[in-house]
């Protein structure tokens, strides 16, 4: 439990569909796909999944040269919405500059394009000679935390979680609980990452990524449905921006939602796959954090990549917890999955699900899997009223995180 | 190369490593002020004439003494002579 309540007052996204919520929103109701097929792929022995989402929309010269020249795609990514959210929240530079601002943002690793090129080059004659300066800030963990600070000129607290498609889910609940604790007023928080094949090789060798559909990109992933073959690799970025919700107050700011729950655990069972018990494990931690029931949840994100394991123990999870009732959808299917975007991405649509009374199907679910069909699946776009949801994440290494939002007021 | 070329092809490495435009760069300005650079640049700005001439330069005293485009000129001109005589 939080002992001061936070709030977001700002979000910004970089997706497959574009710079701003508002580009994604309309996609994500219309029922589009962001996945297309990426020809280089086809050029890699060993790769079988010709697909991905990648982001689209995205001038990089936007960002002056002085701050560019240390980012790669990904910080790219995680300026540009980071920079949106501070607009949104009608954040003033003092603010940005006041050291009471920190961030939060992570990725799955530092840039694998940037290492690609470098050992590239370093692998032709074993030489340091032709290394940039700034390669070491395109390669660091906490590449695009750093970024952003520069960027925007940030001088409080910098956290760079990383825990893969959990990352962003995690810079969120510890944004909060740092605002919770009083230690900083507003958090710009969440994750990027970039395209790049090592991603999708690293679920391709695991036969995790779809590989059935590469003929026809916009038909997969397929979450919960019986024909889905793994996951598709995306990339993008989603940045929130939390504050405490005594100083949203003060200053008068439009309070989008309020997080009233944060819960993270391990599942040492298995570093790769998903177990249904841990899932669980962890949205009830996270309910208690928020000190909600489980008949008061109106909607389930689901984390659901379209992997078999995954998918089921998800549904097992939440069919234990929240029996068959509360309805359930995946945005996999319409963003792919965007690693450590991927969190707050979904987060910044359940936000504008919680505003507009609305709910999202599951993209490409036609036929649902059997062992998927103890949950309720949303059919069509909902529109209800909703007011609390909760979000799950989980992520290779064995790491579980979910995140309750709630309406404001 | 003639001098002439050789000034072109600083001028035309240079702008396109740090994003200037080629009719803002004179002999007299300077990289520090006029162009903005800073340490990190200073480093690039000799892996980029190294790649562009084909020499190896970061060991030389004389680099730490540029201030100018056209330092950078005078410097680049003769080493280029030492290697061809060498």
């Amino acid at each position: 439990m939080l002992l001061k309540r936070v709030v977001i007052t700002g979000m910004g996204v970089v997706s497959p569909f574009g710079r701003g919520i508002e580009s994604m929103m309309d996609a994500l109701l219309a029922g589009k796909s962001g996945v297309v097929q990426v020809p280089e792929l086809a050029e890699i022995t060993g790769m079988r999944t010709r697909v991905a989402a990648l982001a689209t929309g995205v001038d990089p010269m936007e960002i002056p040269r002085k701050f560019r020249r240390s980012m790669s795609n990904m910080s790219v990514f995680a300026t540009l919405a980071s920079q949106d959210a501070a607009a949104m929240a009608g954040l003033t530079g003092e603010q940005l500059h006041s050291g009471r601002l920190g961030v939060s943002i992570g990725s799955t690793t530092g840039s694998p394009q940037t290492m690609q090129e470098f050992f590239r080059d370093f692998g032709i004659d074993n030489s340091l000679e032709r290394m940039k300066s700034t390669l070491f800030f395109h390669i660091m963990n906490h590449s695009c935390a750093s970024n952003v600070a520069q960027a925007l000129g940030v001088t409080g607290r910098i956290l760079a979680p990383a825990a893969a498609c959990s990352t962003s889910c995690h810079a969120v609940g510890y944004a909060a609980e740092m605002i919770g604790m009083g230690k900083q007023d507003f958090m710009l928080c969440g994750g990027a990452d970039e395209f790049h094949p090592l991603t999708s090789g690293t679920f391709d060798i695991m036969n995790a990524a779809s590989t059935a559909f590469n003929e026809s990109p916009t038909s997969t992933p397929r979450p919960f449905d019986r024909d889905r073959d793994g996951i598709v690799c995306g990339e993008g970025s989603g940045i929130l921006l939390l504050e405490s919700l005594e100083s949203a107050e003060q200053r008068g700011a439009a309070i989008l939602a309020e997080i009233v729950g944060f819960a993270t655990n391990s599942d040492p069972g298995s570093i790769a796959n998903p177990d249904a018990s841990c899932i669980a494990g962890c949205m009830r931690l996270a309910l208690e954090d928020a000190q909600v029931k489980p008949e008061q949840i109106d909607y389930v994100n689901a984390h659901a990549t379209a992997t078999e394991q995954g998918d089921i123990a998800e549904c097992e999870a939440i069919s234990n917890i929240f029996g068959n009732t509360v309805p359930v959808s995946s945005l996999k299917g319409h963003l792919g999955h965007a690693m450590a975007a991927s969190g707050t991405l979904e987060l910044a649509a359940c936000i504008e699900m919680l505003r507009q009374g609305i709910l999202i199907p599951t993209l490409n679910l036609e036929h649902i899997d059997p062992l998927c069909s103890n949950v309720q699946h949303v059919h069509g776009v909902t529109r209800r009223t909703v007011a609390t949801v909760i979000k799950n994440n989980f992520a290779l290494g064995g790491v579980n995180s979910s995140i309750i939002l709630r309406r404001y007021p | 190369m003639t001098d002439q070329e050789i000034i072109e092809q600083i001028n035309s490495s240079l702008a396109e490593e740090f994003e200037f435009a080629l009719n803002d760069m004179t002999p007299e300005t300077t990289l520090f002020e006029d162009m903005g650079l800073d340490s990190l640049d200073v480093v690039d700005l000799v892996i980029v004439l190294e790649s562009a001439f084909g020499m190896k330069i970061r060991e030389e005293e004389a680099i730490r003494k540029i201030r100018t485009l056209g330092d950078i000129h005078t410097f680049v001109i003769n080493k280029k002579r030492q290697m061809e005589s060498a």
